[in-house]
């Protein structure tokens, strides 16, 4: 119930539809540079709609994930709701889920305008873009968790600081792991190495590049990767769980 | 068993940086709230009354003590299902029409269907807010979000009904509403435990009534009881031709000096220094005109507390 609720709260605010709003332009704008460079079109489309998808749902996944919490709280709607016979890990698996389930609803309309638009474009629709919006699904899943992490101990703002950080740290963790095994300095391999180990390696999950050109990975690969993202969302809900349980309201 | 029962309850709130020191919003507050009665908590702000009612629904941990609601540890999960609740100045989800509202709360209560359907039509009648239904929150006035706030937390049909400050900001006719819908919730034997540190509604409203000051309860029983207990009842002298300043014997006994014309009207909060202060304005050369003694009221017994603990507002002493 909470979870459609938030999901219902979702499609009343307009952040939403402004952002799918921008990612059927990127679309657009796609199809436009893809037909000025005639023999990269069928590169440069499905490049950047993968891309398109990929950005909106990683800022719907951040920005309203890190105010599923604080907001209820800053707002004081989450005292009548702590009323109610529910517990406060409920509460926050229904937050998560109504958000997931927020993106997963923008993911596939953006999904379906970007297969009409290789369609139209007579370009080929390759499993390989399914493979990678699945993988970017998963990606939004983790992103959102850690969002809803960090937002149940600091405000929103602090929230979306640490969780953009962890994103990008996320996505050159391989980048840190070399900057460890090269560095001399003791305290800079500690960090890195820290780093390396804390952040999850988003990159695992990131695949556009091939299935843009239309590579397909291993479906042993698919299912280990999307194994891996899950798993760490899992554990970042459970320790959201465990903050939240502490904290007075 | 009591609806609610609180003993030795503390809470300190620990301050965000270290070596500075923790605030005591509770020290060691003990109570019991009858099954079947209205109960009003009455205290200043920052006396600890929200603390209480937060610790009671389990939006809070106590650092200390025992507090249990329907016989279940405070903030207990299923407990909750016998509990209805209307925080200070609520927020609700404004995107939500009034209709929805209930519902949802309905739904998180464990009501489906029919049941709920008819559970939501009733509760717009009785609230008056049936002919904006289909309005959103958002567009509610602050006596209709009190007013559906109060629906909320009665959609369940909870046995124990918990209110922080349900009149606050509120005009007289919104305030006559949600007094009488608290009174009919006696009628139907509900419990009612509410926050106030508006004395007429305690009065009118209560079966008992508790006093907390500082984070204690100062003083607890029926309104009557209260009064009698002495701390209420005053004295009235009248008086004239004080020469000067106050009398001392008049600032000692903690007397409140009124001008009226050529006559002054002593307002004495503890009668058994009557004799001291009649002394007093003798010596001051004034005239006694009359001598008359107050029913209490609950006015001065907040105002003067037992154990000369002032009532004034303190937001938690520093320990």
């Amino acid at each position: 119930m909470i979870g459609l609720n938030t999901f219902r709260e979702n499609l009343r605010d307009k952040i939403l539809y402004n952002l799918l709003f921008f990612a059927l332009l990127l679309i657009g704008v796609s199809v436009l540079l893809g037909m000025l460079t005639i023999a990269e079109q069928d590169k440069i489309v499905p490049d950047m709609g993968l891309a398109a998808i990929n950005l909106v749902g990683v800022i719907i996944a951040i920005f309203v994930g890190v105010g599923l919490v604080s907001k209820e709280i800053e707002r004081r709607t989450i005292y009548t709701i702590m009323a109610r016979p529910i517990s406060r890990t409920q509460f926050l698996l229904g937050k998560y889920l109504g958000l997931v389930l927020t993106l997963l609803v923008n993911v596939a309309i953006m999904s379906a305008v970007f297969v009409a638009t290789l369609w139209m474009d007579r370009l080929p629709i390759q499993a390989s873009l399914f493979q990678a919006i699945q993988l970017i699904c998963v990606e939004l899943l983790l992103v959102t968790a850690l969002a809803l992490f960090f937002s149940t101990f600091s405000s929103a703002t602090l929230s979306a600081i640490m969780t953009l950080g962890f994103y990008v740290i996320g996505h050159v963790t391989v980048d840190l792991k070399g900057i460890a095994e090269k560095s001399e300095s003791q305290a800079l391999k500690a960090v890195t190495t820290g780093l390396y180990y804390l952040c999850p390696n988003l990159e695992v999950l990131n695949i556009k590049g091939a299935a843009a050109a239309g590579h397909m990975v291993a479906l042993s690969y698919q299912a280990l990767a999307s194994a891996y993202g899950l798993l760490y969302a899992a554990l970042l809900l459970t320790a959201a769980s465990l903050v939240f349980q502490r904290r007075d309201f | 068993m009591d609806a609610i029962f609180v003993e030795g309850l503390t809470k300190q709130f620990r301050s965000g940086w270290p070596g500075q020191p923790a605030v005591t919003a509770l020290a060691g507050l003990s109570l019991s709230v009858r099954r079947g009665e209205i109960y009003g908590f009455l205290g200043p702000n920052g006396a600890g009354k929200t603390t209480t009612l937060k610790i009671l629904m389990g939006l809070m941990k106590a650092s200390g003590g025992k507090a249990e609601v329907l016989g279940k540890p405070a903030g207990h999960v299923a407990s909750r299902r016998g509990i209805g609740f209307l925080p200070e100045s609520p927020y609700f989800y404004d995107y939500l029409t009034a209709e929805e509202f209930l519902a949802f709360y309905g739904h998180l209560a464990g009501l489906e269907g029919a049941g709920l359907k008819r559970r939501v039509e009733a509760l717009l009648d009785l609230v008056g807010l049936a002919e904006a239904r289909d309005r959103q929150l958002r567009k509610f006035s602050k006596g209709m979000l009190q007013r559906i706030g109060l629906a909320q937390a009665l959609i369940h049909d909870p046995e124990l009904v918990i209110l922080d400050e349900p009149m606050s900001g509120l005009d007289p006719i919104g305030r006559k509403q949600v007094r009488d819908l608290i009174l009919a919730l006696r009628e139907q034997g509900k419990t009612v435990f509410f926050s106030t540190h508006i004395i007429p509604d305690v009065e009118v409203m209560c079966d008992r009534v508790g006093i907390v000051v500082k984070g204690k309860l100062l003083a607890s029983g029926t309104v009557e009881e209260l009064v009698s207990r002495g701390q209420g009842r005053t004295v009235e002298i009248v008086c004239e031709g004080f020469k000067a300043a106050v009398p001392p014997a008049i600032t000692a006994a903690r007397g409140q000096v009124l001008p009226r014309g050529n006559h002054c009207v002593v307002v004495l909060p503890d009668p058994d220094r009557l004799e001291d202060v009649l002394a007093g304005i003798r010596l001051h050369g004034a005239r006694l005109v009359s001598v008359t003694s107050q029913r209490g009221s609950l006015e001065a017994l907040f105002f003067h507390p037992p154990d000369g603990q002032q009532a004034g507002g303190h937001p938690g002493e520093r320990v």
